[in-house]
């Protein structure tokens, strides 16, 4: 009997044209592995039916010869993404039974590339947070575990994604970064997780956190499977007026490419008080791989990344704070009655938005009320300006930079929730890439003493993304990880 | 020409600014592709954009920006090749996405000046701080349910030019000519219908009054006034009303007023205390509008003449006087008919022809210049029919009127009715030997000194010959037969 939910995607959709599997053989595998996993509370809703239609449509395609690039595989999408006809509600109380009648630009790519859809993945509400806590439908869990058995956040916000891709109940999986929302689940969960550059997925359709930093990505298991999953989503959308008409690089073609001649920065700012001594090391070892492979190391210094992050929790939330404000109550969504308009307002929002997501409007509009603006707003965007600098700078020396991607591995659900400043500081390493709307990617390269996850992540020049799956592919090569994780499905075995 | 009011007090010296929001003539809203027909069903112009669902993005309708450059380029203002579309925040149940996408820091165009006509002939130069484009919100009945109030999306997101002019006016007579010459330039343009009772021109009026040479005073802005009447009452309700409380010894709160068009006063809609705070920031689904030179270059070159140019050129290639020449330029319709009428013949008569006759007539049947049944052609050869001394100015009101009534041809019609001018001087002699003959007393006079007689005479020739005989010719034969 064939393994299905062992094929990574490149491989299953191999087997797909070779007839050696079909796509409804592969889909019904992979909606048995969501229901073993189902205690992980990684999808907020399975779309079985659409899933096996869907699947068998592929499977005429392909026996047509006409597939398409992930033709007949299996994607869980982040409930950010709207979908048509099937509820997406931002994993928020207020858009509870909001079901669009549109579909995201990016999934109309996957399904139009052949993508199955599975469901929609748990995140955090609006994509605001870093452990999938803030969910309206509950904390997500990490597949992996440490030795005392006690649940793991699978980072955030697209904590389903990683977790349902660790878990093998998903092939692929969308996610959205803002701050490290791809890259920190994909290193907690020990995935590949690829934030692109600002502009290279469309952002019509997907719900908004922070326009200016939001970008769609892949999450995959092998970096190959991220390559073609990221043809797959990227396009450019006369829709979406951020979205960039640069053309999209041979990034499949640039797996297997090597880092021989390839100068890899090493910023001495990525090192923060009180890091995990296993990243540090892991960091050191990632340097090494490298170098072995051919690649010259370069230290190279981001000078203003210490004000990234204040000046990240000052623009996300300024931007989200007027995002939000369409979830009133009075077209769609949830309304909670009241006499007044103002009233109803207030009564509707209360009820409709959690603490986290009430605590950034807050924020978001403090920041931009007349008297602050200029202190908090204004100065947030020359820190980012500064950032965009240090980075140009750089990538005038070096052709991709490695750092570490989070400064920790998972931590136990419920840990740190009740602390924002502490959960913040999970995007320490991450948010840079926002601010400066570069490709950033988190490669799974080793495990803690605990035996957890690490990542590093590696950046990129802006629509450059080949050249981080060349240096992708060598650290996965060299680092071989395969942590597998307690709570994956078919691990009974 | 003193603007100077009078209170109890002594004199006082008004300073009006105005905004004006003039909906821009494009066939699809100003970031969605939902279209802007006015008097549609509610809510059926409406896109998911224009809804703010989900995950919706705005993206600029070009035609709009090149409206606002055109715009620009008629009110001889600065054109910034880079502007910025911001957010204005603010709840309301009419305003889906919660802000309104609007320019505030860097509009598309910046300063420039506008020349007005008053009635008196004479022009005044106001300034124009800037203009900027911005969404239009919704409408929220309350008058539909007891209870409730219902809201119709068709105009969200439709696009708006606001023109926020310098405190340049002093008088209502001023912001109404502003407002009148604005929507005649909008119109000549084609950017904006000026149609007010649609809604698609409104004005906000800043006003203050202030002792002559002293500081501005401080303001209140009434809003949303959608008709030259209503502007003038709402500044000379605000004018009457700031003067009192100062003379009363109170002060004028800075304010937002409302228009009441029952009464034709105004009333405090809130004050300073309950401003908004709009935490306005550059819209981030939006990149900066970049436009280039070459795109202005292009649509300045495209750029109709406008009233200002036509008007001089009437007045100083036609000698046209400056009345006559603000009347026929205040509409382009208007301008282009006279052009037609008067193309090749005389500019003024055709002038006097339109302003006084046609435009009598027109009014009267409760017509317009584009249901005319008088077409520029039909009346310019009715003028010529005067030039040539085919038929008198008196025969030719006749003829217009048959023309205006039941059509046709000026020519036609004097032929038909026998009222071609008798220009024989044959004819002529003889009517004024009979004349003479008859009245040899007369002549006797005339001779001995009353030249006032002369103009007996030649009403008793006209009379004679049925009005058709030809004035000058009378007038010429007759001075020679009587001082013979």
């Amino acid at each position: 009997m064939t393994d299905y939910l062992s094929l990574s995607a490149t491989e299953a959709r191999a087997a797909l044209d070779s007839k050696k599997i079909s796509s409804v053989e592969l889909t019904t595998a992979y909606l048995g592995a969501i229901e073993e996993t189902a205690g992980l509370n990684n999808y907020v809703a399975v779309t079985a039916d659409k899933a096996l239609e869907m699947a068998a449509a592929s499977d005429a395609r392909i026996g047509a010869g006409e597939g398409g690039l992930i033709e007949g595989l299996p994607v869980g999408v982040k409930d950010l993404f709207c979908t048509k006809g099937v509820a997406s509600t931002a994993c928020s109380n207020i858009l509870n039974g909001f079901t669009p009648p549109y579909e995201s630009t990016v999934t109309a790519n996957l399904w139009r590339e052949g993508g199955v859809m599975l469901g929609k993945l748990n995140c955090d509400e609006f994509a605001m947070g870093s452990a999938n806590e803030t969910s309206a439908y509950g904390p997500a869990i990490n597949p992996h575990q440490a030795a005392d058995g006690v649940n793991l956040v699978p980072g955030g916000s697209s904590g389903g994604s990683a977790s349902a891709i660790a878990a093998r109940s998903a092939l692929l999986a969308t996610g959205t970064d803002t701050g490290g929302s791809i890259r920190q689940p994909a290193a907690f969960c020990g995935v590949v997780g690829m934030k692109p550059t600002y502009g290279r997925c469309s952002r019509w359709g997907i719900v908004a956190f922070a326009s200016s930093l939001d970008q769609a990505g892949p999450f995959t298991r092998t970096v190959a499977d991220n390559a073609l999953m990221m043809e797959a989503m990227a396009s450019y959308d006369a829709k979406d007026s951020t979205s960039a008409q640069t053309p999209l690089q041979d990034l499949s073609g640039a797996v297997g490419k090597g880092v021989k001649g390839l100068k890899i920065g090493v910023p001495s700012e990525y090192v923060m008080d009180g890091m995990d001594s296993d990243v540090v090391r892991l960091w050191e070892q990632g340097q090494e791989w490298l170098k072995a492979a051919g690649a010259e190391l370069v230290e190279i210094s981001l000078p203003h990344t210490k004000y990234a992050l204040p000046a990240y929790y000052i623009i996300a939330p300024a931007e989200a704070s007027s995002n939000l404000a369409r979830y009133d109550g009075v077209r769609y969504g949830q309304r909670v009655e009241a006499d007044t308009l103002d009233e109803m307002y207030g009564a509707t929002r209360a009820a409709g938005f959690g603490d986290e997501v009430q605590r950034r409007i807050m924020i978001g509009t403090y920041v931009l009320s007349a008297g602050y603006y200029d202190a908090y707003y204004l100065k947030a965007q020359r820190v980012r300006r500064l950032i965009r600098d240090d980075f140009d700078a750089a990538f005038g020396k070096v052709d991709a930079i490695l750092t570490p991607a989070t400064p920790s591995a998972a931590f136990a659900v419920g840990r740190k929730v009740d602390d924002p400043v502490t959960n913040y500081l999970n995007d320490v390493f991450t948010v840079t890439a926002n601010l400066a709307g570069i490709p950033g990617m988190a490669v799974p390269a080793g495990v803690n003493q605990d035996g957890l996850p690490l990542g590093l992540q590696v950046l990129g020049r802006p629509f450059d993304e080949a050249t981080l799956y060349s240096v992708g592919q060598v650290l996965e090569d060299a680092a071989d990880f395969s942590a597998v994780p307690a709570l994956r499905a078919g691990g009974a075995s | 020409m003193s603007n100077l009011v009078t209170g109890r007090t002594g004199e006082w010296e008004v300073v009006i600014g105005l905004e004006v929001h003039a909906q821009v003539t494009s066939n699809a809203k100003l970031f969605s592709g939902a279209p802007t027909k006015f008097g549609a069903d509610p809510n059926s112009n409406v896109s998911l954009v224009d809804a703010a669902m989900p995950g919706m993005l705005p993206v600029i309708n070009h035609e709009c920006v090149r409206q606002a450059v055109r715009t620009g380029l008629g009110l001889n203002a600065e054109i910034n090749l880079v502007s910025v579309f911001d957010r204005k925040n603010y709840f309301y149940a009419d305003l889906p996405q919660g802000y309104q996408i609007s320019q505030f820091k860097q509009p598309i165009v910046g300063e420039g000046v506008l020349r007005i006509d008053m009635a008196d002939g004479t022009t005044r130069d106001i300034g124009i701080e800037r203009l900027h484009l911005e969404q239009d919100a919704g409408k929220s009945m309350h008058d539909q349910h007891p209870s409730k109030s219902y809201i119709d999306l068709n105009r969200t997101g439709v696009a708006l030019m606001e023109i926020v002019s310098r405190p340049d006016m002093r008088s209502a007579a001023e912001a109404a000519a502003y407002v009148k010459k604005l929507r005649s330039i909008l119109r000549y343009l084609g950017t904006c219908d000026g149609n007010m009772e649609e809604g698609s021109m409104r004005a906000d009026v800043n006003v203050s009054v202030r002792r002559p040479g002293e500081e501005l005073g401080t303001r209140t802005e009434t809003k949303n006034l959608n008709s030259l009447r209503f502007i003038q009452q709402a500044i000379d309700h605000e004018v009457a009303r700031q003067i009192e409380l100062i003379e009363d010894g109170g002060e004028v709160d800075q304010e937002t007023r409302l228009f009441d068009t029952s009464t034709g006063s105004t009333r405090t809609m809130r004050s300073k205390e309950d401003a908004h705070d709009y935490r306005y920031f550059p819209d981030p689904d939006l990149l900066p509008l970049v436009i280039p030179q070459s795109e202005v270059d292009e649509l300045a070159a495209a750029l109709p003449e406008l009233p200002d140019q036509i008007k001089a050129r009437l007045m100083g290639e036609y000698g046209l006087s400056p009345y006559d020449a603000a009347v026929i330029t205040e509409e382009r319709e208007t301008a282009i008919f006279y052009e037609a009428a008067s193309d090749g013949r005389d500019r003024k008569l055709v002038a006097n022809w339109m302003t006084v006759e046609l435009f009598g007539a027109l009014n009267k049947a409760d017509l317009s210049l584009a249901t005319s049944p008088v077409s520029p052609e039909a009346l310019g050869r009715l003028v010529d029919l005067i030039s040539e001394g085919v038929i008198s100015g008196k025969i030719a009101k006749e003829v217009f009127a048959e023309m205006f009534e039941n059509g046709g041809e000026a020519a036609d019609i004097v032929e038909a009715k026998g009222l071609k001018q008798v220009s024989d001087s044959g004819a002529i002699e003889a009517l004024i030997d009979g004349v003479m003959a008859a009245n040899p007393d007369k002549v006797e006079e005339y001779r001995g000194g009353k030249d006032k007689l002369f103009g007996f005479f030649v009403g008793q020739v006209m009379k004679q010959s049925g009005g058709q005989a030809n004035p000058g010719m009378v007038n010429q034969v007759l001075r020679a037969k009587l001082d013979d």
